[in-house]
């Protein structure tokens, strides 16, 4: 699945990730942009729950970019989830 | 077995991570995740499925777990059990019941989606919410409806905006609604819950309110802080005199139950099967076993 809009999910608020979804071109690819206040320990976690969620929702081409406050693994994968499927047109979105 | 407790049920924003996260830390007896008012409306979506990712996932420890889903009526109820049922938190809060039917249409859909996803014998239970004038009317009706509902409250915000009257610190203006629902409650051994106090500030205001619905016979109340776990606490709690008095009376009842004896006295007063309910009540509270009395009672004499 591709996404269709421009999306966005979460807060700046603190155990929060704010994750905005940009539609690219079909072959662009996966790029995940990432600011985390845990980068240095959580980089790679962080990443990998994000590429996890959009493996299991079949996502290959989109730009995401999150800013993370300290979320937890679970509040990563809903704010992610929410995001795509606003950008599908499957869920009301805030934009 | 002892009913669970639910002296204070904490209301937490399903929007809301740090909260949710935590809120098995907060001492409270149940937690109250909410997709319903405390959730923006263009932000359901992303409570729902928030709500639904921490379920999966962050422990809860003793905290009894409910979600309160939105009403059926609205674009966001069916989204929501669609999302919740599967995950089986102990209970379901159903808002603005108002009549029978509601009850029906609500466990039908639950039954549907705990049948596609091959829930056996689901253990999750209902709680209803009587919100409205017609909801209060009915309220009999509703409470004896359905096995799965355990408990039942009353909306009080929601009651008095549909009354058109102003929500005064004195509660007049729900207080008939409180004791039939209430009775409705008791005469199907339901627990029966309170409204939030909105004032968190009010300590005061808040244990007399408790104090007051405690007689009345709730089993709790509805919290919107964790400031007000406490005070709820301290009013639900039997003194140590009580607890004493009720150690010594389901003491003596075993020990006659024992014997053959059906009622007996302590001190001159009467002891009968209402006045030993009342004990195991303040025991239960006091979290003390009955099993653990009766391995201490001597019946060599």
């Amino acid at each position: 699945m591709t996404p269709k809009f421009k999306a966005q999910a979460g807060t700046f608020e603190s155990s929060d990730i704010m994750v905005l979804i940009e539609p690219v071109d079909e072959g662009t690819g996966r790029q995940v942009d990432l600011s985390s206040t845990v980068m240095l320990q959580f980089e790679e976690d962080i990443k990998a729950t994000i590429n996890q969620v959009l493996d299991a929702m079949n996502v290959g081409h989109v730009h995401l970019i999150a800013k993370d406050k300290g979320a937890l693994t679970p509040t990563i994968k809903a704010r992610v989830e929410t995001a795509i499927k606003r950008s599908l047109g499957i869920q009301e979105g805030t934009l | 077995m002892a009913k669970k407790k639910r002296r204070s049920m904490l209301y937490i924003p399903g929007n809301n991570p740090a909260m949710v996260q935590q809120a098995g830390v907060y001492g409270c007896d149940a937690v109250l995740l909410d997709l319903e008012d405390a959730v923006a409306l263009n932000q359901k979506d992303a409570a729902r499925i928030l709500v639904r990712s921490m379920l999966k996932t962050v422990n809860f420890y003793k905290t009894e777990v409910c979600v309160r889903v939105n009403n059926l009526q609205t674009p966001f109820g069916l989204a929501d059990l669609e999302e919740i049922v599967p995950m089986q938190p102990d209970n379901i809060r159903f808002p603005k019941t108002e009549s029978v039917q509601d009850v029906r249409d609500f466990m039908k859909e639950v039954r549907r989606i705990e049948k596609e996803h091959d829930i056996k014998d689901p253990k999750m239970t209902i709680h209803v919410m009587i919100e409205t004038a017609k909801g209060v009317a009915n309220v009999y009706d509703i409470a004896s409806c359905e096995p799965r509902i355990d408990a039942i409250t009353i909306g009080g915000q929601d009651l008095t905006a549909d009354m058109g009257i102003i929500k005064t610190p004195d509660g007049a203006g729900i207080d008939y609604a409180r004791k039939r629902i209430v009775m409705a409650g008791k005469a199907n051994n339901l627990d029966v819950l309170d409204t939030v106090f909105a004032d968190v500030n009010d300590e005061e205001g808040l244990k007399e309110e408790t104090e007051y619905i405690k007689k009345l016979g709730f089993a709790g109340k509805a919290l919107i802080n964790p400031r007000q776990i406490d005070p709820v606490h301290e009013v639900f709690n039997p003194s140590e005199k009580e607890i004493r008095k009720a150690y010594r009376v389901y003491s003596e009842f075993y020990k006659n139950t024992k014997a053959g004896i059906g009622v007996f006295a302590i001190d001159g007063k009467m002891i009968d099967a209402p006045v030993v309910q009342r004990a195991i009540t303040v025991l239960e509270y006091a979290n003390i076993d009955i099993k653990d009395i009766e391995k201490s009672v001597d019946l060599s004499d």
